[in-house]
């Protein structure tokens, strides 16, 4: 995992370099693919994007740094925080006359609904270590969390975005999962979703949410409209082939038929040219990535850095599991990018967060072995 | 206990997080697959769809098949056409570029109203058309400006050219561009491609499918804006088919010269084979300014004229034959056993009940035999006749010389005329056939109505006894007719009887030809369009000088050539010339046009001669009448504030479809046949 010391100072040497090559590996790949969206240029999102990369990359590193201990001491006043940050936005929203999602911070436009998939995770972690063993089986268990991700969801839910509301309430899910919240619960309330589902999409959904679930269940029926993305992407991928029109051929992305080419449908942008070979090198990547993740959480000796670590790989795996699902068809146009590989800061910060957290997790846990 | 309860939840998480990891592995495999689906299994397909969003077709306007005479002499070709289309996407400031193309161009407000619905409508980068025809000084003004005008396309490409102009009108008709209607029927990309014409009428548009050809086309790269990236490939477009026609060119101007100021229609049939050499309507439009797309001014002037140029009298003019039928009725005559040389006595009238049928001859003929009877056009011999035989006897005969049938020629619309017998009669009237009907018929009056073709018909087949058909399209070996089986001792007293007519000292002399050993053999005819009343027929029947153009008589000839071996037929039919002027009456004319077909000089040196004294060549008549229709309106519109052309570019391009439809087809003509007593 780390080179061998002496030639490098240790707090480098420590570092679980493999892994870090792998996320630069899928890192690199994704400017690759930015730098043919933009018709063979790295502007004007392969070379901005790669500044952002590093510099987050960066911050990982940092995270990596924090003892764990001060993750769970800094898990709850760090939601709370963002909850309030939440509202503002919704405050700062309202008075402007419109929906807003970001709070500009003068270097950065900060959207604390993006700040709050992490944060959700490392609460809920917190709750339920510090929740007595034995009350795992009771209510008590349960409502705190439902609370714990309801109010986020809600707020979010409100801007609207159904993508981060979703994100956020499945990586809350998660840790409840894991925690030891009984099984049926789970099973009961995923039936309660399917006959929930309709009733959502009839009254609760936003007309062009609402649009995108119809049209993802029939794309055909809106070819030129919504409809429109998911054929093209669809067009894009499957004209790939196994081994893609190659580097800087493709058509779909460079004659402007996919949109989002170089956001929410990089997978399709980078499929065209490398095929299905490029699909499923993403696929095992991030694969390998999670399964790291997973291997984070099982090495834990915490039950905070245990659920932290199991539900943060979620958290990763729910973007890549989505977008992917949206590019191909699978599920609804949603507006969730491919993390590492999509243009834009937001979800890059997301992920690297999590990283680096699952970074210094695992390196509590090397260091706890030592002893 | 608490340490018991923590392994345990170790080891409950430990068996989650792998259950999550199971449900997460299994997603990673379902995405897997899908990829797989779309990019190996359904790859074909969507590779498909990528080409067909990639790549695009831009459509050129194949040539159009030339329609050439029996001796390959063009009656429609094509010219080169300089044009400049505007490419929507291409077009940075519409506006501007308008403004700068108007001077340049010298576009009208009404092609600028045009451009600017045409542009508003298209997009992409199908072009919209700007201006056709173009001479080589605005296209090339246009050609050097190019980097100033971001989507302006001059192009080089054909149009339609009529070498006779007004000569061949209603014998070629005309292209367009494509109606709505058109396009409804027939989606094809071709028919909105600019400078794409077919045929409106005509020849034109009966051939459209041999005539048009394949498309030219060339393979572009485009965005999904419709923004042109590079040429892939081009194919050379494959010109249509030529069509070669039994006219011959020269005959045909010929014709059309000859008639001169009239409203007239002249055909000249070969006796032998069918072959029709010329097949003429005047005055006609000139299919070359209606292909380009005629202005309102001009169609205006064409609708109103009294001499209907947009009518092709050949096939659509309905007339009743008057004395032209009497050969024919002569041959029923000696079909029906009765000898040549019967005698009538004519004293000028014959009473059928209460009414007298009066000859055309005020004094009579006294003793007339048929070839007497014919020559002079004697009325009261087929009153006779027909009183003693009843025209049931007469009218198997007629039908089989060609009236009241309809010839396959390829035309959208013909009106074929009457035949009348009492099964007719009873039929259409529900009343039964009297004497006085049998009489009115017999000179061909009454209910008889034939249009020229069928007379140029009559006359080929009365000439040889043969059963000509008149074919158009030369287009297989045509052996001459087979013969009627008509009598050849018939057919001879007939010639007999139709040569006196001309070189007999009878009704038709004008029409001798000045050649030594070739003679015509013919029929004169009047029709008359109005009701002569008793009370005019004691003043004194007014001369047709002395009347308005609409109720003069119509005059008919129908003739064959040489005489005695007969190849050519003819039949001229003037509208209400009413024997006013003798140059341009049916006599004379088909003797130029009979002389043009043995001694072609000869011909052209009478019409040289004679031309001036009726205003020059048909083209130059046209011209001299939209100059003064053209003052005649400006006079006007003086007068009053002129009215605001509304869609004045709307209408210019109606008036293409509403010459197609202003000849109204009638397959039954009997339903609004032209009566005339």
């Amino acid at each position: 995992m780390s080179l061998s010391p002496g030639i490098v100072p240790q707090p480098i040497s420590q570092f679980p370099w493999r892994i870090i090559l792998l996320v630069v590996a899928i890192g690199s790949f994704g400017l690759v693919v930015l730098y043919s969206a933009a018709g063979g240029s790295l502007y004007p999102w392969a070379w901005s994007q790669g500044i952002r990369f590093f510099a987050f990359l960066a911050m990982a590193l940092v995270l990596s740094r924090v003892p764990e201990g001060f993750w769970a001491l800094a898990a709850l006043p760090m939601y709370v925080v963002i909850l309030l940050m939440l509202m503002g936005v919704e405050a700062l929203g309202a008075v402007a006359g419109g929906s807003q999602r970001w709070l500009d911070l003068g270097f950065i436009r900060l959207q604390p609904s993006e700040l709050m998939k992490p944060a959700i995770v490392l609460a809920l972690a917190r709750f339920y270590e510090m929740l007595p063993v034995g009350e795992i089986r009771k209510f008590g268990a349960i409502w705190p969390a439902g609370v714990l991700i309801g109010l986020p969801a809600a707020l979010v839910m409100l801007q609207p975005d159904l993508g981060t509301a979703l994100m956020i309430t499945f990586g809350g899910l998660t840790v409840m999962f894991l925690a030891g919240i009984p099984l049926r619960l789970f099973i009961g309330g995923a039936l309660g979703v399917a006959v929930m589902i309709p009733i959502l999409v009839n009254f609760v959904l936003h007309e062009y949410q609402r649009n995108r679930v119809l049209i993802f269940l029939n794309p055909e029926n809106d070819p030129l409209g919504t409809g429109y993305h998911i054929s093209q992407s669809k067009i894009a991928i499957g004209s790939g082939g196994i081994f893609g029109k190659g580097f800087l051929n493709g058509t779909q992305s460079h004659l402007d038929y996919l949109p989002e080419g170089h956001t929410d449908f990089a997978l399709a942008t980078m499929m065209e040219e490398w095929g299905l070979l490029g699909g499923l090198f993403v696929i095992a990547a991030f694969a390998i990535l999670i399964g790291w993740g997973i291997g984070v959480s099982m090495r834990a000796k915490s039950r905070f850095g245990r659920l932290t670590a199991a539900a943060l790989s979620a958290t990763i795996f729910f973007y890549v599991a989505i977008n992917m699902a949206m590019v191909m068809g699978l599920a609804p146009v949603v507006g969730i990018p491919l993390p590492l590989i999509s243009f834009g800061g937001t979800a890059l910060m997301t992920v690297m967060i999590c990283f680096g957290i699952l970074m210094s997790i695992d390196r509590q846990s090397r260091q706890v072995q030592r002893w | 206990m608490a340490r018991i309860g923590e392994a345990a939840q170790t080891y409950s998480f430990s068996r989650r997080a792998l259950m999550l990891g199971g449900v997460q592995g299994a997603v990673a495999l379902v995405l897997a697959g899908r990829m797989t689906w779309l990019s190996v299994f359904e790859n074909e397909r969507y590779q498909m769809l990528a080409e067909s969003n990639r790549v695009n077709l831009t459509l050129s306007p194949p040539r159009r098949g030339w329609i050439v005479d029996r001796n390959n002499i063009p009656l429609a070709n094509n010219r080169t056409d300089f044009r400049v289309d505007l490419i929507p996407d291409r077009v940075e400031d519409k506006e501007r570029t308008i403004a700068t193309l108007q001077p340049i161009l010298r576009l009208t407000p009404e092609d600028v109203a045009r451009i600017r619905t045409d542009l508003k409508r298209a997009a992409g980068f199908r072009p919209v058309p700007v201006l056709e025809n173009l001479d080589w000084e605005r296209f090339a003004a246009v050609s050097v400006r190019l980097p100033e005008l971001a989507g302006v396309s001059p192009t080089r490409g054909f149009a339609r050219n009529y070498p006779l102009g007004a000569g061949v009108g209603h014998l070629i008709g005309y292209v367009g561009a494509a109606s709505a209607e058109q396009l409804k029927e027939e989606k094809n990309p071709l028919l909105v491609t600019p400078g794409f014409k077919l045929g409106k009428d005509g020849l034109e548009k009966t051939l459209e499918a041999k005539l048009r050809g394949q498309p030219g086309a060339k393979r572009v790269e485009v965005t999904a804006r419709g923004k042109l990236v590079r040429e892939l490939a081009t194919r050379p477009d494959v010109p249509g088919e030529t069509v070669k026609l039994t006219i011959d060119a020269g005959l045909q101007e010929y014709c059309a010269r000859r008639l001169a100021d009239n409203s007239g229609s002249i055909v000249v049939l070969d006796c032998l084979t069918g072959d029709v050499l010329a097949m003429v309507s005047m005055p006609a439009y000139d299919p070359n300014s209606f292909s380009d797309g005629i202005s309102q001014s001009e169609w205006k002037m064409l609708a109103e004229d009294d001499h209907v140029p947009l009518m092709n009298k050949v096939l659509q003019g309905l007339y009743p034959p008057g004395s032209t039928v009497k050969p024919m009725h002569a041959l029923a005559i000696l079909q029906a056993g009765i000898s040549p040389q019967a005698t009538v006595h004519c004293g000028g009238a014959l009473q059928v009940g209460r009414r007298a049928f009066h000859c055309h001859k005020r004094g009579g003929h006294g003793a007339v035999n048929m070839e007497r009877a014919v020559a002079q056009s004697c009325d009261i011999y087929f009153y006779a006749m027909a009183r003693e035989l009843g025209y049931d006897r007469f009218a198997p005969t007629v039908r089989q010389m060609g009236l009241g049938a309809r010839y396959d020629l390829p035309y959208p619309s013909q009106r074929y005329g009457t035949v009348p017998d009492s099964a007719w009669k009873l039929k259409k009237y529900k009343q039964p056939w009297t004497v006085a009907d049998s009489v009115n018929a017999s000179i061909g009056q009454g209910w008889v109505l034939a249009n020229p073709l069928q007379l140029a018909v009559m006359a080929a087949r009365l000439a040889q006894g043969r059963e000509i058909v008149p074919r158009l399209l030369l287009d297989k070996p045509h052996p001459p007719a087979p013969s009627m089986g008509i009598d050849p001792q018939h057919i001879a007293t007939i010639r007999q009887c139709m040569w006196a007519v001309v070189n007999g000292g009878g009704t038709g002399g004008a029409a001798r030809l000045p050649l030594p050993d070739i003679q015509i053999a013919g029929k004169t005819g009047t029709a008359q369009v109005r009701a002569i009343t008793t009370a005019e027929r004691r003043s004194g029947v007014l001369g047709n000088a002395q009347l308005p153009f609409r109720l003069r008589d119509h005059t008919l000839f129908v003739a064959f050539a040489p005489a005695d071996n007969p190849r050519y037929a003819i039949s001229v039919v003037l509208e209400h010339h009413g024997h006013i002027n003798r140059n341009t009456d049916v006599g004379p004319t088909a003797r130029d046009v009979m002389t043009y077909l043995f001694d072609r000089d000869r011909a052209v040196a009478t019409l040289h001669e004679l031309e001036p004294t009726w205003g020059g060549t048909y083209q130059e008549r046209l011209a001299k009448q939209a100059e003064a229709f053209e003052a005649a309106r400006a006079a006007a519109r003086a007068a009053p504030p002129p009215p605001v052309p509304e869609d004045a570019a709307a209408a210019a391009s109606n008036v293409a479809s509403a010459a197609a439809n202003a000849t109204v087809p009638v397959e039954d003509a009997a339903a609004s046949q032209e009566r005339s007593e």
